[in-house]
């Protein structure tokens, strides 16, 4: 199985690309720009909903219920879908989803070009796939899940242009660049970035600076789209277990003419967003929008459910797509992970993201999110410097809608990283292990432990100024490099105790038995 | 190849669930009773009476830069010919099941959406459906497609959308506007103000690729 997580697995450690970004001063500006404005709509469209607690307590409640009964709902889905005319397939790992949509894609395009498709790929040994004509084309409504898989790059290679229609998505699309955070993918670029990319892009030689000139320009540019391609690729926000439908928030209107106009709709769904009941989406239509995008209500949702005749995509395929999350379902911690529905609000609260901005995570996935959930899909293989990017303040675990304990997650994955060294020769070697090793030792052994402390006491002379030690030498100096840390004291606590206790003669004069 | 992958996700799972010593205790019953002990404390049902939440919903509308028209049943052509030639348009798409007496009966070309081919439904600027329920506090409108309120795309591609509702669609909550919809397998938009976006600078901006026009006809 290959499990993959966008560029998880080239990408630096977050200190050094932290270090790199916090030296971009346009990039930091646009990113507390865009962080501020979008929390303080989010505080005020929380404040004025008394409930809200509740709502955050059931929506937890309904996903743990989900998941622990997750085989269960995600047959339910299935049969539901496909009743309704849809067709469902299962993918292990990013390889398998993209082979299934580029095999989709390719029929669907013989097809709607006259071309004969071949159904059964075994017709032709030599080439798995039916003949394609010229130009495949998909439109694709924004989904983080394709991002995920690599789908646009893997598309490209088999000759297939997919056309992002999502205004920040076309953004980061058209500069090559990635996504830095999971509701507003291009908020780390101006207005005028934006214009420079559309006039390259758009073949436009007049374009105005205004945010609406910019749109509009969007709008124009991707009508033909909308109207012409044939096949359309979404991620789904809910899956609807009850009624096999599939569920889109958007904004733009990008998602409707994506879900609607195409003649062939391929939807991308990770096994973890299918919910019970449509009645749930009372829950969680309150929920994400308020918590994403500070809105009582985005603008638009689409739910449909496999094929409607007469209306929209005559036919429509399920990918369900594992990619890691089956690895998290046997530990709460890990499995408390897969409630998240998206809405990053946790990236515009944090101060490490706030400062550093999406990209330093180097995965798509990025901020408290993305620090417990990419390493997590990787399987502790990638992204293990993230679960250390955060200060544990805890903003992330209060703003949540589904109320995922965020800061206790990333202990545990801390703890995981850990266990993970120590089985590792270089790892028993580490300075750390040992040190910690020896610190169980003496913790076990007070004679020891008192000993220890005399000779250190005794060795810190070298190292103190006006009662601090600086420059302190090997693992240590990392720490004193930016604090200065409190000599030990002439006496310890422990024979402060002994000393009062034998003073006062009630011959409770107490020492450990080693 | 997916058969495959179908056995080996559900079973992943199932063994990963079972490898969890908290698990077996929390799944003894059947995922029905678990599901109905799920605590739902939030508002479910109207606090505000009619009239109020009739206010709530007009002010949303009004928020969200909507035009409000009040008229009675007999009033509708006339108040759609009113809302046409202030927009300057003559062409009006319908569905298939608009009433007849809903259409005005000058200045404006009425098209009928029988399965029209692309272009002519493209054409239209402006198109007039009623919904189903309109929740209050957050001012959406919820369509159910089909004759009636129109294929999704009739909806989607005018710039102008002229809805008809009555006063009784309206609810305070979305709890009750999810119990009102019947036909829950037919496709379903809900709409909360024109299509818009702040993904440049988090300045919004409205008007995308859906309609950037809503005009309510509130009977």
């Amino acid at each position: 199985m290959t499990v993959r997580v966008g560029h998880t697995a080239e990408k630096p450690a977050f200190p050094i690309l932290a270090h790199e970004l916090l030296q971009d001063d346009q990039t930091r500006r646009n990113v507390r720009h865009a962080t501020n404005v979008i929390r303080n709509k989010r505080a005020l469209r929380v404040e004025e909903m008394p409930d809200w607690q509740d709502l955050r307590t059931t929506a937890h409640a309904i996903k743990t219920h989900t998941l622990l009964h997750l085989p269960h709902y995600l047959e339910e889905f299935e049969r539901n879908c496909i009743r309704a005319g849809g067709q469902v397939h299962w993918a292990r790992d990013a390889d398998e989803a993209n082979t299934i949509a580029i095999q989709l894609i390719q029929q669907a395009a013989a097809r709607q070009s006259g071309v004969k498709g071949h159904a059964q790929p075994s017709d032709r040994p030599s080439s798995p796939y039916p003949s394609v004509p010229a130009h495949a084309e998909v439109i694709k409504v924004k989904t983080m899940t394709s991002d995920e898989i690599g789908m646009n790059h893997a598309l490209e290679q088999r000759g297939i242009t997919p056309w992002e229609t999502d205004l920040a998505d076309m953004i980061v699309q058209m500069g090559k660049d990635e996504p830095s955070h999971i509701v507003v993918p291009a908020l780390h670029k101006n207005r005028h970035q934006v214009r420079e990319l559309f006039l390259q892009n758009m073949g436009l030689t007049e374009l105005g600076t205004e945010a609406e000139d910019l749109t509009g320009a969007a709008r124009h540019y991707l009508r033909k789209k909308f109207l012409e391609v044939g096949i359309g690729i979404s991620g789904a926000n809910f899956a609807i277990a009850e009624t096999g439908s599939v569920c889109v928030v958007e904004s733009e209107g990008n998602g409707r003419m994506c879900v609607t106009m195409p003649k062939t709709l391929i939807t991308l769904i990770g096994i973890e967003k299918v919910i019970p009941k449509f009645d749930d989406l009372e829950v969680f239509l309150q929920l994400l929008p308020r918590s994403a995008t500070g809105e009582r209500m985005n603008p638009y949702n689409s739910i449909w459910t496999g094929v409607t005749h007469g209306d929209g995509p005559q036919e429509f395929h399920v990918i369900l797509l594992d990619n890691g999350r089956t690895r998290m379902m046997a530990n709460v911690r890990e499995r408390e992970t897969l409630n998240c529905i998206r809405c990053g609000a946790c990236l515009n609260q944090c101060p490490v993201y706030r400062e550093t901005g999406g990209h330093a995570y180097g995965s798509i996935y990025s901020g408290p999110i993305g620090a417990i959930l990419s390493p997590q899909l990787n399987g502790m293989k990638y992204s293990r410097s993230l679960p250390y990017a955060s200060s544990l303040c805890g903003a992330c675990y209060e703003v949540c809608p589904v109320k995922i304990n965020i800061p206790e997650t990333l202990i545990h994955l801390r703890g995981k990283i850990v266990e993970q060294d120590q089985n590792t020769l270089a790892g028993k070697l580490s300075q750390e292990s040992m040190g910690m090793k020896m610190a169980a030792h003496l913790f076990e052994h007070p004679k020891q432990y008192e000993a220890a402390q005399r000779l250190a006491r005794t060795g810190q002379g070298l190292f103190e100024k006006d009662g601090k030690l600086v420059n302190l030498p090997g693992m240590a100096a990392g720490w004193t490099q930016y604090r200065d840390l409190r000599a030990l004291p002439k006496q310890s606590f422990r024979e402060w105790w002994k000393r009062s206790r034998t003073n006062r003669g009630d011959g409770s004069n107490w020492s450990g038995n080693d | 190849m997916t058969d495959d992958a179908r056995f080996t996700v559900l079973d992943t799972i199932r063994r990963q669930l079972a490898a969890d010593p908290d698990v077996e205790t929390l799944i003894d019953d059947s995922p029905e009773e678990a599901y109905a002990r799920i605590p739902r404390t939030y508002q479910r049902t109207a606090k505000l009476n009619h009239e109020e939440t009739l206010e709530l919903f007009y002010d949303r509308l009004r928020d969200y830069d909507s035009e409000l028209v009040f008229t009675n049943e007999a009033g509708i052509a006339n108040a759609v010919a009113d809302a046409m030639r202030e927009a300057n348009e003559t062409l009006l798409l319908v569905p298939a099941g608009v009433p007849q007496e809903w259409l005005p009966q000058h200045d404006v070309e009425v098209r009928r959406d029988f399965d029209l081919p692309l272009q002519p439904l493209e054409e239209p600027r402006v198109v007039l459906t009623p919904c189903t329920v309109a929740i209050a506090m957050s001012g959406t409108i919820i369509l159910e497609h089909g004759d009636g309120q129109g294929r999704r795309a009739a909806t989607l591609l005018p710039d102008h959308h002229i809805c008809v509702l009555w006063r009784d669609q309206v609810v305070e909550t979305i709890a009750e506007a999810l119990q009102r919809i019947t036909h829950r397998t037919s496709p379903i938009t809900t709409i909360a103000g024109p299509s818009a976006t702040s993904d440049i600078e988090m300045t919004r901006i409205r008007g995308v690729h859906g309609p950037r026009r809503l005009t309510a006809i509130i009977l």
